[in-house]
C-alpha cells in the first residue's frame, strides 16, 4: 500500500506530504521559540539588575558565528539547486560545506564561548541572564546538532536514494533546507537579542 | 495488498511496532483506557480519605476486586484468545500498585493516608486523566482509528511517525508511573505544578521529564493529523463534505501543535531550575523550612502560570472538541436527519479554536494582573461561550422533529447535551473576575471542570466506543449491559460532581487533605463528602458492566452486519474491521455530504444515502 502524495504534489493543495509536514513543524517551532523570547522579555523587563549583555558576551565570536550560519544557508540552497540540475557531485560538495559550517559554528560556540564562561564561573545559577543565555543558545545549538545529524545522513548513507528515487531525494533535501533556514533565522533573532541589545 | 504479504510481516511489526493506523489507534485506546482506570483508582483512594479522614482505607478490598477482575478476564478469554487474556495484566498491575502504596512509611502506612501522599495522588490523578487518559483517547485512539477511514484515506500521511508518536507517549506514561517508586514519591504540586512550590517539591523532576515525552508525542501526532486531513482526502471529499468529527480532529490538532510548545519551554525551564540551579521561576529570598534557599533569584513565578495556561486552556478544548465531534456523528445517525446547521458548526469550530488562545489568563484572575488585563480576559472568555452554545443549539435543533432511535450510543449522546450544558454554564461565573475571586480554588472549580471532562468528554467517548465497536471488531456490544452501564455511570457522575458545586459555593478549598473537617464554614456541607464517595463507588462498580460487555462481546462468534447503524459516512464503506493495508478494497469516491438521511431520490425517500453511493438528490 502506498501513501499518496509522498513524492508528487496533490493537485488541489500543491503540496507534498513531507513539505506540508515540515511547515507545520516549523509553525510549532515558532511557538516554541516565541515562548522562549516572550519569557526572556518578561524576565528582563522584570529584573532590577540585568547585566549589560555586551559586556558579558563576546560580540566578535557571535558575529563570526552569524556570518557562518548565513553562509551555511547559502550552501544549503546551492546543494538543493545542484540536485535540481542533476549534478550529484556538486550536491555532495555543497551539503558537505553546510555540514562543515554547522560544525564550525558548534565548535566556536562551545570552545570559545561556553567553556571559557563556565571557567569564569558564569553558569545557569549565576543569574537569570546567564540562565536565559544558556537556555536560548543551548536549545538553538541542539537544533543545529539535529540538523547536522540529518545532513550527515543525507550526505552519506541516505544519498543512495538518489539512484533509486531521485524525486523523493530532492524533496527530502528541500525539507532539510527549510528546517535549516529556520534554524538560521532563529539565530538571526538570537544574536541581536542576547549580544547587542 | 494481498494476504500473503500481510502474513509475511513479523509478529512485532504486526502487533507491537505496527505502522497501521488502526493498530496504533487500538494501542492508544487500550493504553489510555488503562490510564483512565488507574487515574480513577487514585481518585477513589483520595475520595475515601476525604469522606472518612484519617480512617483506614479498605485497600485490601480494592486489591481483591482488581485481582478478581483480572482473573475473570483470564477465565472468560480462555486459551483461544491470548490477546484478550493479556489485558488481565492491566488489572493485576493496578492491584499491585495499590498494594505497593500500603508498603513503606511515607504513603499509606497501615492503610492510613499521609498528607504528602494525598498530594501525590491528587497531582497524579489530574496529570494521568488529562495528559495520559482523555487526550490520547480522544485524539490518539478515536482520531487515529476513525479519521483516515472517514476521509477515505489508506492510512495516516506519516505511518512511521504515527508509530513513534504512540511509543513516545507510552514511555512518558511509564515514566509517570515509575515516579511513584522513586525516593520522595511522585510529583505533589498539583497537575498545574505552580512555581516556586514545584521548583522545590520532591518528585517533580520525573514529572517534567515524562511531560516532555508526552508533549513530543502530541506534536508528532498533531502534524500527522493535519497533513492527513489536508492531503489524503478521497476524491470528491471536499471540505464541506467532511464529517464533523474530522473537522473537530483537524482543529484539535492545530491547538495541540501551537499550544503545547509553550508548556515545553515551561517544563524545560522548571527542569533547569531544579537540576541546574537556575532561577527562572524563583524570586530572591525564598525560604524553605526556615532557611533561605541558595538561588540567585530574579525569576518570575507568574511566568510559569502564563506558560502553563497558554497550553492548558487550549488543552481544555482539546478535551472537549473531539467529544463534540463524536456526539455529532451519533446524534445525526440516530435522529436520521441531516445535521441542522453544518456550516454554523464548522465556523464555530474555527472561531473557538482561534479564541481558545486568547482566554487563558482567566485562570489567573487572582494573581493581581491588573484590571485592564482582567477586563480583556473576561471579555474574551464570555465571547468564547458563544460557539459552545451554537454547538449545543445545533445538536438540539437536530433532535427537533427527528425520529430518534434510543440505541446505547444515542443514550450517552442525549445525556451529554444537558451534562455539557451544566459544565459550560457553571463556567460562566468563573469567567467573570468578581465571582471568580470568591470561587477560585474551591470545589466549585473542580465540579465545573469535571462536569466538562467526565460527563462531557468521557460520556462522549463511551458513546463513540459503543458506536464504532462494530466497526473495529465486527461485533455489536450488548444493548442491555450497555444500558445498565449508561444509567449507573450517569447517576454516579452526577452524585459525585454536583455536590462539589455546593461545597465550593460554601467556600471549601480544593486542596484540603481532610475534606474541610477542620474548617467551621465547611461543617454544613461536610456530609456531602460521603455522598461524593458513594458516587465514585457507583461509577466504579458500573464500569464493570462495561468491561464485562466488551469481553463477552469479543467472545461471541456471530458477527454483526457490516453497517449496523445504517450510517452514511465513509468508515462504513469498507469491511468491519477494515482490511489491514489500505483500509478500502476499492478506492472510495465521494458524491454527497456526510449526513444525507431520509433524502428523496427520483421521487422516492431514501432512508440513508452513503457518501460513496452515486445518486442524484432532489431538493
Amino acid at each position: 500500500m502506498e501513501i499518496p502524495f509522498t513524492v508528487s504534489e496533490r493537485p488541489d493543495t500543491g503540496l507534498t506530504n513531507p513539505k506540508f509536514g515540515i511547515w507545520l513543524f516549523l509553525a510549532s517551532e515558532v511557538m516554541l521559540f516565541g515562548s522562549l523570547f516572550s519569557s526572556y522579555i518578561i524576565l528582563r523587563t522584570g529584573s532590577l539588575d540585568w547585566p549589560v549583555q555586551s559586556d558579558e558576551l563576546n560580540i566578535t565570536i557571535g558575529a563570526i558565528n552569524t556570518a557562518i550560519l548565513i553562509a551555511s544557508s547559502l550552501t544549503m540552497v546551492l546543494s538543493w539547486t545542484a540536485l535540481k540540475e542533476k549534478q550529484f557531485k556538486r550536491f555532495k560538495l555543497f551539503i558537505g560545506l553546510t555540514i562543515l559550517f554547522a560544525v564550525l559554528f558548534l565548535v566556536l560556540k562551545i570552545w570559545l564561548e561556553y567553556i571559557p564562561k563556565i571557567h569564569h564561573g558564569h553558569i545557569l545559577s549565576t543569574n537569570t541572564f546567564f540562565a536565559m543565555y544558556y537556555l536560548m543558545t543551548g536549545l538553538h545549538a541542539l537544533h543545529i546538532l539535529g540538523g547536522v545529524v540529518v545532513m550527515i545522513f543525507f550526505w552519506g548513507p541516505g544519498s543512495k536514494m538518489w539512484q533509486t528515487n531521485p524525486d523523493q531525494f530532492v524533496n527530502r533535501i528541500e525539507v532539510v533546507g527549510l528546517y535549516w533556514h529556520f534554524v538560521d533565522l532563529v539565530w538571526i533573532f538570537l544574536f541581536p537579542t542576547l549580544y547587542l541589545l | 495488498m494481498s494476504t500473503t504479504e500481510h502474513s509475511r510481516q513479523s509478529f512485532w511489526r504486526q502487533y507491537i511496532f505496527s505502522v497501521d493506523h488502526k493498530v496504533i489507534g487500538l494501542q492508544y485506546g487500550l493504553t489510555s483506557l488503562s490510564f483512565l482506570l488507574l487515574g480513577f483508582m487514585l481518585m477513589v483512594l483520595m475520595r475515601w480519605q476525604l469522606a472518612y479522614p484519617g480512617e483506614v482505607i479498605p485497600w485490601l478490598t480494592f486489591v481483591v476486586i482488581f485481582i478478581l477482575l483480572g482473573l475473570g478476564i483470564l477465565l472468560l478469554s480462555g486459551k483461544s484468545r491470548p490477546y484478550l487474556a493479556l489485558n488481565s495484566l492491566i488489572f493485576f498491575g493496578i492491584a499491585a500498585l495499590i498494594w505497593y502504596f500500603t508498603t513503606g512509611e511515607e504513603r499509606l502506612p497501615g492503610g492510613i493516608m499521609l498528607p504528602e501522599f494525598y498530594n501525590q495522588l491528587g497531582t497524579m490523578h489530574g496529570t494521568i486523566m488529562v495528559f495520559l487518559g482523555v487526550v490520547p483517547l480522544a485524539v490518539g485512539a478515536f482520531g487515529n482509528y476513525i479519521l483516515p477511514l472517514q476521509i477515505g484515506a489508506p492510512d495516516m500521511a506519516f505511518p512511521r511517525m504515527n508509530m513513534v508518536s504512540y511509543w513516545v507517549y507510552f514511555i512518558g506514561g511509564v515514566l509517570m508511573i515509575i515516579s511513584f517508586f522513586l525516593p520522595g514519591g511522585a510529583a505533589q504540586s498539583g497537575w498545574t505544578s505552580y512555581s516556586p512550590l514545584a521548583d522545590i517539591n520532591t518528585g517533580q523532576t520525573m514529572w517534567l521529564v515524562a511531560m516532555l515525552f508526552i508533549i513530543v508525542s502530541s506534536l508528532l501526532g498533531a502534524i500527522n493529523f493535519i497533513v492527513t486531513t489536508v492531503q489524503l482526502r478521497a476524491e470528491g471529499m471536499t471540505w464541506f463534505r467532511l464529517p464533523f468529527f474530522v473537522w473537530t480532529q483537524f482543529i484539535t490538532a492545530f491547538l495541540l501543535l501551537l499550544a503545547f510548545p509553550s508548556l515545553q519551554i515551561g517544563a524545560i525551564m522548571q527542569l533547569l531550575d531544579r537540576v541546574a540551579g537556575a532561577s527562572f521561576f524563583i524570586p530572591a529570598g525564598i525560604i524553605q523550612g526556615g532557611k533561605v534557599l541558595e538561588y540567585s533569584g530574579g525569576g518570575n513565578p507568574l511566568l510559569w502560570q502564563h506558560l502553563f495556561w497558554f497550553l492548558a486552556h487550549p488543552e481544555v478544548y482539546v478535551l472537549i472538541l473531539p467529544a463534540i465531534g463524536i456526539i455529532t456523528e451519533v446524534v445525526t445517525n440516530n435522529t436520521r436527519k441531516p445535521l441542522w446547521g453544518y456550516p454554523a458548526m464548522v465556523y464555530s469550530l474555527f472561531f473557538i479554536g482561534f479564541m481558545s488562545f486568547l482566554v487563558y489568563a482567566h485562570h489567573m484572575f487572582i494573581t493581581g494582573m491588573g484590571t485592564a488585563v482582567t477586563t480583556w480576559f473576561q471579555t474574551t472568555t464570555l465571547i468564547i461561550s458563544i460557539p459552545s452554545i451554537i454547538f449545543l443549539a445545533v445538536i438540539v435543533f437536530t433532535l427537533w422533529g427527528g425520529s430518534i432511535r434510543f440505541t446505547t450510543p444515542m443514550l450517552f449522546a442525549l445525556a451529554w447535551v444537558p451534562m455539557f450544558g451544566i459544565g459550560g454554564l457553571t463556567g460562566l461565573p468563573l469567567g467573570l473576575a468578581p465571582p471568580d475571586i470568591h470561587l477560585h480554588d474551591t470545589y466549585y472549580v473542580i465540579g465545573h471542570f469535571h462536569y466538562i471532562v467526565a460527563p462531557g468528554s468521557i460520556i462522549a467517548f463511551f458513546a463513540g466506543i459503543y458506536y464504532w465497536f462494530p466497526k473495529i471488531c465486527g461485533k455489536k456490544l450488548n444493548d442491555n449491559l450497555g444500558k445498565v452501564h449508561f444509567w449507573g455511570t450517569i447517576i454516579g457522575m452526577n452524585l459525585t460532581f454536583a455536590p462539589m458545586l455546593v461545597q465550593g459555593m460554601a467556600g471549601v478549598s480544593r486542596r484540603l487533605y481532610d475534606g474541610g473537617l477542620g474548617y467551621d464554614h465547611a461543617q454544613p456541607v461536610l456530609f456531602l463528602n460521603e455522598w461524593m464517595t458513594w458516587g465514585a463507588w457507583i461509577i466504579g462498580i458500573f464500569q464493570i458492566f462495561f468491561i464485562l460487555n466488551i469481553v463477552l462481546t469479543l467472545r461471541k462468534k456471530s458477527r454483526s452486519e457490516e453497517n449496523p447503524w445504517d450510517a452514511t459516512t465513509l468508515e462504513w464503506a469498507t469491511t468491519s474491521p477494515p482490511i489491514a493495508h489500505g483500509n478500502f478494497i476499492t478506492e472510495p469516491f465521494v458524491y454527497h455530504g456526510p449526513y444525507e438521511y431520509n433524502v428523496s431520490v427520483n421521487g422516492q425517500n431514501v432512508p440513508y444515502l452513503p457518501q460513496h453511493k452515486k445518486m442524484d438528490i432532489e431538493d
